[in-house]
C-alpha cells in the first residue's frame, strides 16, 4: 500500500515536470519571452536590462532552471497590468472559482444521481425515458448559451436573481465565501446551475448505466433472496457498487469543472480565477497566464493522486492487489 | 434518421449561405447602421424584411447565421479531421511498433487525456494567441489524444487476427500492413469518434469565440454572435444572442444523433 | 399434517403470450424435513421452478397460473411484502455460482449481519454473534476475523459455505439449492454435501436440490421428480425412479453416468440436444431423442399414477434398468 502510493507520488512528479517542459516551450521558445515580458513602449536600455534580468541571454536549459526555481518558490513575475505577483493574483480569485465548482459539482450529484437511479430501477417508465432525453439535450446545449438564456429568463424577464459579481461575501477560513450570505447565495445559484448542467447529465448517465449493470447480478439476486428490504437493496447493495466509478468520474470532473467555470465566470462576471485568465490571454498578460497554467497543472496532478488513493480505500479488490 | 435530415439540411444551408442569406453579413456596404437593432420580423427601408432581426451595426441575423454555420462546420470538420488523421496514425504506429515507443506515446497521450480538452485549448491560444485558424490549431492538439488511444486498443486486437499473421508471412513491407491492411479494420470507431467530435469541437469553438479567443467581430461565427448579443441581452434585445444559439443547439444536436446511429450500425465497442 | 409444499400445476412464462412456457403444468408435493432431487438438463426448467418458489424471477419471467402453497400460503399471489418476509426467514437459497453470490464490495460479516437483522429486531452486537456463530457452524475457521474479510478473500467452496451458513441463519422450513455444488471442485462438492446434509437435518429443514447429477441426488433425496423441457415426466421415491425408471428419459439419465457403463464400454448417452421451449414439438417433447416413440406419441401423453410414483409417456420401460 506504501509502496504504491510513494510509486504514484513519483509518477506524479514526473507529470509536473513533463508539463513544466511543455508550458516553458510553448511560451520561451514557440511564443517569443521578449515580447512577453517586455512592456512595446520601453527603450533599448530597458529592453537589455529586463533580458539580464530574466536571464534571456542565458542558453535555453539555465532559463528552464531558472523557471522551475521560480516555480519552486511560487515566483511567475509581476502581472503586466496590475504590477503584482502572478501567483498571488490567482491566489485571490482561487476561493471564488472553488466555491462555484464546488457548487456545481454539489448540484450535479444532487440532481444526477437520484435521477439516474430512478431512470436505471424503472428503465421502461415514461418518466424515465424523459429523463435520459432531457440528459442527451443536458450533454448537446452549449454551456455559455444556457448561461445567457438563464440571465434572460431568471434575471430580465422575471426579475428573480441577480446577474453578476459574488454579491455580499463573509470571511471564513480566511478568505471570502459567497454561499454564507443570503445575497450570496442568491448571486451564486445560477452560475452554480449553469456550470453543472452538464456534468449532471454526466452523472445520470452513469449512474443508469451502472445501476443496469449491477442489477442483473446474482448478489441483488441472492440479497433479495435473504429477504432484504427494496431499500437497502438499492441504497447499500446497489449504491456502494455504483461508488468506485462514480468517485472516480465525480474526482475528474471536478477538475474539469474548474477549468470550465472559464465560461460562466465569464458570463455572469464571477470574478474568479476563469475570468482572471480569460482577461489576461486578452490583455497579453503572460505571467498571470503561465501561473495559472501551473496552477492547473499542479490541481490536476494533485486530484489524480486523490482519486488513486480514494479509489483504493473504496474497492477492497484493489487494496488486495496493492497488498500483494 | 431525423439527425441525417436535419444535418443534411444544416450542411446544405452552410453551403448555399452566398446565395440564400438575405444580405452578406461580411461586407459591410450592405449593413445600415441606421437598421441596428430591430426585433424579428422588422422591415428595412430598402423594403428587406429581417425575419430574425438585426445585430447592433445592422446585419440581418439570419444571413448571420447562415454564414456563421459555414464557419462553425468548417471549423468543426477540419480539426475532427485533421485531428483524426495525426491521433489514427499515431495509435496505429504505437500498437504496431510496441516497445519502447509504444509506452513512451502511451504515456503522452494519457497525460493528455487527463487535461480537459478546454484547458488544453486556452494553453494552445495562450501561446499561440488569438483567431481563428489558432482555435482550429488548438482543438487538434486537444484532441488527437483520444484517437490515438482508441486506434491502438483496436489495432491491439486486430494485430493478432489471422489476416494480419497472413501479410506478415508475405513479408509485405511494414507500411503496406499497417496502412492497407491494419487501418481499413480500425476505421469503424474513428468514424464513430470523429463524428462526436465534430460536434464537440464546434461547441467549444463557438465558446472560445465567445469568449473573444476566436473568430473577430467582421467575421461571424455562431459563437461571436451570440457573443456580441450578450451585452444586449440585460436590455431585453433577445434575439441577438437566442437565435444562432438556437442554430447552434440544433447543429450539435443533429450531429450527435447522426453519431449514435453510426455507433449503432458500426457497434465498434471503444467509442 | 399436511404437506409443507405443494406445488400444482405452476405455469411459468417469458414474455406474455408467446408462448415460451419455461415450466409448464408442474406439480409436486415436499414434506417438512424431505429431500426432493429436482433433476433435468440445463433449459429443462428445474432452476426456474426454484427462482418461481422465490418469486425472484429475471424478467420478463413471470408465474401464469397455478399454485404454490407454502403451509397454506399461496406464494403465486400473495403480496410482495408477505413474500419478502418468507424469503430468508422460512424459505432460502443457495445459488449455483459461489462467486458471483456474494456481493464483492460489502465484507461477508455485513451481508451476514444484514441477513439477521432483515427479520429479527435484535441489536447489532446480538446479530453480530449470530453472524460469527453460523460461520463457525459451516467449518469456517476463526470466525471472528472472517467477518471483516471480503468475498474475494474466501476460495470458492468458502463461499458457498458462507452462503449456506446464510441460508441456514433463521433456521428456515425450506431451502432452494440451486447446483450449489455444480461449479466446485470435485473433493469439495462431497465436503459441502455432506456439511449441508448434516444440518439441514439438525435443523428439520426441507430442500429442493435441483441438479443435473444423478449420483448427488441417489446420495441426498427421499424423492425424485425429473423434468424435460419444462414438464415433469417422472416423479416418485429415489428407490423407484432410479432402480426402476419408467420414462426413456429418466432411463438415458441414468445410464449416462458413467459408474453404470462397464470397462471398455463407449459412455451411453442420450442422442440430440433438449429443444429449446419455443420450438417445441407437439406432443411428447421427448419423442425426437426417443427409442420407442411411435406415431401415438404426436399427442401429450397425460401424468400416470402407480401408486406413489406416475411417469409421462405411452411406453413406459419396464422392470429394472440394467437388464434392459
Amino acid at each position: 500500500m506504501a509502496v504504491s502510493l510513494i510509486r504514484r507520488l513519483i509518477q506524479a512528479i514526473f507529470v509536473i515536470l513533463a508539463m513544466t517542459v511543455i508550458v516553458f516551450v510553448g511560451v520561451n521558445v514557440i511564443g517569443n519571452p521578449v515580447d512577453i515580458l517586455i512592456n512595446p513602449d520601453a527603450n533599448q536600455a530597458e529592453r537589455l536590462r529586463v533580458i539580464a534580468h530574466y536571464g534571456l541571454d542565458q542558453p535555453l536549459w539555465k532559463q528552464y532552471m531558472l523557471f522551475l526555481q521560480g516555480l519552486v518558490h511560487g515566483d511567475f513575475g509581476n502581472s503586466f497590468v496590475y504590477g503584482r505577483p502572478a501567483l498571488s493574483l490567482i491566489l485571490e480569485r482561487l476561493p471564488a472559482t472553488l466555491e462555484l465548482a464546488i457548487s456545481a459539482l454539489l448540484i450535479a450529484i444532487v440532481i444526477g444521481l437520484p435521477l439516474g437511479l430512478y431512470a436505471g430501477l424503472y428503465p421502461n417508465r415514461i418518466s424515465s425515458r424523459l429523463i435520459m432525453s432531457g440528459s442527451i439535450l443536458g450533454f448537446s446545449l452549449p454551456t455559455f448559451w444556457v448561461g445567457l438564456m438563464l440571465i434572460m429568463v431568471f434575471a430580465v424577464e422575471l426579475r428573480w436573481l441577480p446577474t453578476n459579481g459574488r454579491g455580499a461575501t463573509a470571511e471564513f477560513l480566511g478568505a471570502q465565501w459567497s454561499f454564507l450570505t443570503r445575497n450570496g447565495l442568491s448571486h451564486l445559484l445560477l452560475p452554480a446551475f449553469n456550470l453543472a448542467l452538464f456534468k449532471t447529465s454526466l452523472i445520470l448517465r452513469l449512474t443508469r448505466a451502472g445501476v443496469q449493470e449491477v442489477l442483473p447480478q446474482d448478489y441483488i439476486k441472492f440479497a433479495r433472496a435473504k429477504g432484504l428490504s427494496e431499500r437497502r437493496i438499492v441504497f447499500v447493495h446497489v449504491l456502494k457498487n455504483l461508488m468506485i466509478p462514480l468517485v472516480t468520474i465525480i474526482g475528474l470532473e471536478f477538475g474539469s469543472l474548474i477549468a470550465f467555470s472559464v465560461v460562466t465566470e465569464s458570463i455572469f462576471a464571477w470574478p474568479g480565477m476563469g475570468k482572471l485568465i480569460i482577461d489576461s490571454i486578452n490583455l497579453l498578460d503572460r505571467p498571470v497566464i503561465v501561473a495559472y497554467l501551473m496552477m492547473m497543472v499542479i490541481l490536476f496532478v494533485g486530484l489524480n493522486f486523490i482519486i488513486d488513493v480514494c479509489y483504493t480505500l473504496l474497492d477492497p479488490r484493489v487494496r488486495l492487489d496493492a497488498k500483494a | 434518421m431525423v439527425g441525417v435530415i436535419l444535418l443534411t439540411l444544416i450542411v446544405a444551408l452552410a453551403v448555399l449561405a452566398p446565395v440564400i442569406a438575405p444580405q452578406n453579413p461580411y461586407d459591410l456596404t450592405q449593413l445600415d447602421i441606421l437598421d441596428g437593432r430591430l426585433p424579428p420580423g422588422s422591415e428595412s427601408f430598402s423594403g428587406l424584411v429581417y425575419h430574425l432581426g438585426t445585430d447592433s451595426q445592422g446585419r440581418d441575423i439570419l444571413s448571420g447565421i447562415l454564414y456563421g454555420l459555414r464557419t462553425s462546420l468548417i471549423v468543426g470538420v477540419l480539426s475532427a479531421f485533421a485531428a483524426a488523421i495525426i491521433g489514427t496514425t499515431v495509435g496505429l504506429i504505437a500498437a504496431y511498433v510496441g516497445g519502447r515507443t509504444e509506452s513512451a506515446i502511451m504515456r503522452l497521450v494519457d497525460l493528455q487525456l487527463s487535461f480537459p480538452t478546454i484547458l488544453m485549448a486556452l494553453m494552445m491560444l495562450a501561446i499561440l494567441g488569438k483567431g481563428v485558424l489558432n482555435v482550429v490549431i488548438a482543438l487538434i492538439i486537444a484532441e488527437w489524444a483520444t484517437y490515438a488511444r482508441t486506434v491502438r486498443g483496436t489495432a491491439l486486437v486486430e494485430r493478432e487476427k489471422e489476416y494480419i499473421e497472413a501479410a506478415e508471412a508475405f513479408r509485405l513491407p511494414r507500411w503496406r500492413i499497417l496502412f492497407r491492411h491494419l487501418l481499413p479494420n480500425c476505421l469503424a470507431p474513428v468514424i464513430v469518434i470523429a463524428t462526436m467530435q465534430v460536434a464537440r469541437a464546434i461547441g467549444l469553438e463557438a465558446t472560445l469565440s465567445f469568449l473573444g479567443l476566436g473568430a473577430s467581430v467582421t467575421e461571424p461565427s455562431l459563437g461571436m454572435l451570440i457573443s456580441t448579443g450578450y451585452q444586449y441581452l440585460l436590455t431585453g434585445l433577445y434575439w441577438i444572442s437566442f437565435f444562432p444559439g438556437i442554430a447552434l443547439l440544433i447543429t450539435i444536436v443533429s450531429i450527435n444523433l447522426v453519431g449514435d446511429r453510426l455507433r449503432d450500425v458500426l457497434n465498434p465497442r471503444n467509442a | 399434517m399436511s404437506a409443507l409444499l405443494e406445488v400444482r400445476n405452476l405455469v411459468t412464462e417469458f414474455g406474455k403470450g408467446l408462448g415460451l412456457l419455461a415450466v409448464n403444468g408442474v406439480s409436486f408435493t415436499l414434506d417438512r424435513g424431505k429431500v426432493l432431487g429436482l433433476v433435468g438438463e440445463s433449459g429443462s426448467g428445474k432452476s426456474v421452478t426454484g427462482f418461481s418458489i422465490m418469486r425472484l424471477l429475471d424478467k420478463p419471467g413471470r408465474i401464469a397460473s397455478g399454485q404454490i402453497l407454502f403451509d397454506g400460503v399461496d406464494l403465486a399471489t400473495t403480496s410482495e411484502g408477505e413474500m419478502r418476509r418468507l424469503r430468508g426467514k422460512r424459505i432460502a437459497m443457495v445459488f449455483q455460482d459461489p462467486m458471483m453470490t456474494l456481493n464483492p464490495v460489502l465484507t461477508v460479516g455485513t451481508q451476514l449481519i444484514e441477513a439477521v437483522l432483515a427479520h429479527e429486531a435484535v441489536p447489532k452486537e446480538v446479530a453480530r454473534q449470530r453472524a460469527r456463530d453460523a460461520l463457525g457452524l459451516v467449518g469456517i475457521p476463526s470466525p471472528e476475523e472472517r467477518l471483516s474479510a471480503y468475498p474475494h478473500e474466501f476460495s470458492g467452496g468458502m463461499r458457498q459455505r458462507v452462503a449456506i451458513a446464510i441460508a441456514l441463519l433463521h433456521r428456515p422450513d425450506l431451502i432452494i439449492a440451486d447446483e450449489p455444488t455444480t461449479a466446485l471442485d470435485v473433493t469439495i462438492q462431497s465436503q459441502i454435501i455432506s456439511e449441508f446434509q448434516r444440518l439441514t437435518e439438525q435443523s428439520k429443514t426441507a430442500v429442493i436440490w435441483i441438479t443435473h447429477d444423478l449420483a448427488i441426488v441417489s446420495r441426498l433425496a427421499d424423492e425424485i421428480a425429473v423434468m424435460y423441457a419444462g414438464r415433469l415426466v417422472e416423479t416418485g421415491s429415489v428407490a423407484h425412479v432410479l432402480g426402476t425408471p419408467r420414462h426413456p428419459y429418466t432411463r438415458g439419465l441414468i445410464m449416462s453416468v458413467p459408474s453404470q457403463n462397464r470397462r471398455g464400454e463407449p459412455l451411453r448417452q442420450i442422442p440430440g440436444i433438449t429443444p429449446a421451449i419455443n420450438r417445441l414439438p407437439p406432443g411428447c417433447s421427448f419423442r425426437a431423442r426417443c427409442d420407442r416413440a411411435t406415431e401415438g406419441c404426436s399427442a401429450m401423453p397425460e401424468l400416470s399414477w402407480e401408486g406413489a410414483r406416475a411417469y409421462r409417456c405411452f411406453h413406459p420401460v419396464e422392470g429394472p434398468t440394467h437388464e434392459r
